[in-house]
């Protein structure tokens, strides 16, 4: 086999052409099934528990089947993972979940609600879920997140400050009346409520 | 644990250049025009929370990976071996990320509920693999070549041979989801959803070559297909202000 370079120092253009995208298509659960994860609780992880529900809907309002979400979170102190895992997505809590859809376009996941980011100034993150959201159909990942209703400091979190705020709302799951650990957040691919997605 | 402060680059990961990437919305491709999002993508700052995300320890040599071997025997059709590296745009391996792949068996029918074209199931082939690659990046697996398969797109729409490909990299900000084509498919010019890249020579980066130092003696064809990942820019963010 041919050998690349050796890391060297890092140059101003790059030196490889980046690989595009494809779409996921309709059987990516041969592939991505063995690490579905829809619980990334673990025994041993400090935090609330939470529960975010809602389903993936087109622009005709019908449910999307055959969609899968991965998302990425902080831990209950606002820290993410840096250490590599041993092996791929034993149960210790990453804060990597892996969801498909069900037949009514439905998700749901368990997990610790993040934390804050600690940092001062316009670092200073809200808690937050990141969600990449793939689907047959989708050339290109769509990407948003998950903020939570009863969190103060979305007021200040700068992110949705900078999304015109009459579409904020699309990032903020709500918190169910009378189930205190469950929030309820809908992806609208089109249509008078779509989600907002981002460009990374 | 010492927290881990927000880098302050927003720029950390370079942006990928127009026409790289395929549009969502693409009414070649039927089942984006109700799916593809119509309204503008807002920018999103790389922060933390994107510049982190699952990695794992690199195995000590390339795995052994074979879809091959099934529960009761060989796999049918034509066996091949693909083997690349993970690397950045700077040529940089991507050590220990994980990639799963998943394909249509030589029929060209994936083991999957949803697909009902009319080609038989092959009890020794599942199409499914992942694996973590190594220290230089490296990666390989044995596979039988899949075959075309038709979908509704259009009238005799035919997907042209391909192996899908999922891969994290070091972040959130460099995950990939895309699929290996092979040299010389007559339906490549055909296919809407690979004639979705706009840039031909991007578009045609999918296509794996043909390769002999992969290809074993008596043994079965190889193809090389290295994924580049997003690179990052010349300056360390531990060296901003
Ligand atoms: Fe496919």
């Amino acid at each position: 086999m041919t050998e690349a370079p050796e890391p060297g120092p890092l140059a101003v253009s790059p030196s490889l052409p980046v690989t595009s995208y494809q779409t996921v298509g309709p059987y990516f659960k041969i592939g991505l099934e063995a690490f579905y994860r829809n619980d990334l609780t673990n025994p041993n992880t400090p935090g609330r528990i939470v529960e975010v529900a809602g389903a993936v809907l087109d622009a005709d309002r019908a449910p999307v089947p055959d969609a899968v979400l991965e998302i990425w979170h902080a831990d209950s102190s606002g820290r993410h993972m840096v250490q590599p895992q041993a092996k791929p997505f034993d149960d210790t809590f990453i804060g990597f979940g892996r969801v498909p859809t069900n037949e009514a376009g439905e998700f749901q996941f368990r997990t610790i609600k993040p934390g804050a980011i600690q940092a001062s100034g316009p670092e200073l993150q809200a808690p937050h879920i990141l969600v990449s959201v793939f689907m047959r159909g989708l050339l290109y990942r769509l990407i948003t997140r998950i903020y939570f209703s009863d969190e103060p400091g979305n007021a200040d979190d700068p992110v949705l400050r900078s999304v015109e705020q009459h579409r904020r709302g699309s990032l903020i799951a709500q918190a169910v009346q009378g189930r205190p650990d469950r929030y309820e957040w809908n992806i609208y691919l089109q249509g008078e409520n779509e989600t907002v997605f981002f460009e990374l | 644990m010492t927290p881990v402060a927000t880098p302050p680059s927003q720029f950390v990961y370079r942006m990928f250049q127009e026409g790289v990437l395929p549009p969502n919305f693409c009414p070649a491709y039927v089942s984006s025009v109700k799916r593809a999002p119509r309204q503008p993508l807002v920018p999103l700052p790389q922060t933390i929370s994107e510049l982190t995300g699952p990695t794992f320890t690199p195995p000590e040599s390339v795995q052994s990976v074979d879809l091959t071997k099934g529960a009761h025997g060989a796999a049918l059709g034509e066996r091949i071996l693909v083997g690349g590296r993970v690397l950045d745009e700077d040529g940089r391996a991507v050590a220990g990320t994980l990639v799963e792949i998943w394909q249509a068996n030589a029929a060209g029918r994936y083991l999957h509920a949803s697909d009902q074209h009319n080609a038989p199931l092959d009890p020794n082939f599942t199409g499914g693999a992942s694996f973590v690659t190594d220290a230089k990046g490296r990666f390989r697996f044995e596979t039988i070549r899949p075959g075309a398969y038709p979908w509704r797109n259009h009238p005799n729409a035919w997907r042209p041979a391909h192996i899908h490909f999922s891969v994290f990299g070091p972040a959130f900000a460099t995950r990939l989801i895309t699929q290996m084509y092979f040299p010389g498919d007559p339906l490549l010019p055909f296919d809407p959803i690979f004639n979705s890249i706009r840039i031909q020579a991007v578009r045609e980066r999918l296509i794996a070559a043909f390769d002999w130092d992969t290809t074993v003696p008596e043994y079965g064809l190889g193809y090389r297909f290295d994924i580049v990942l997003r690179g990052r820019h010349e300056t360390p963010m531990e060296n901003k202000p």
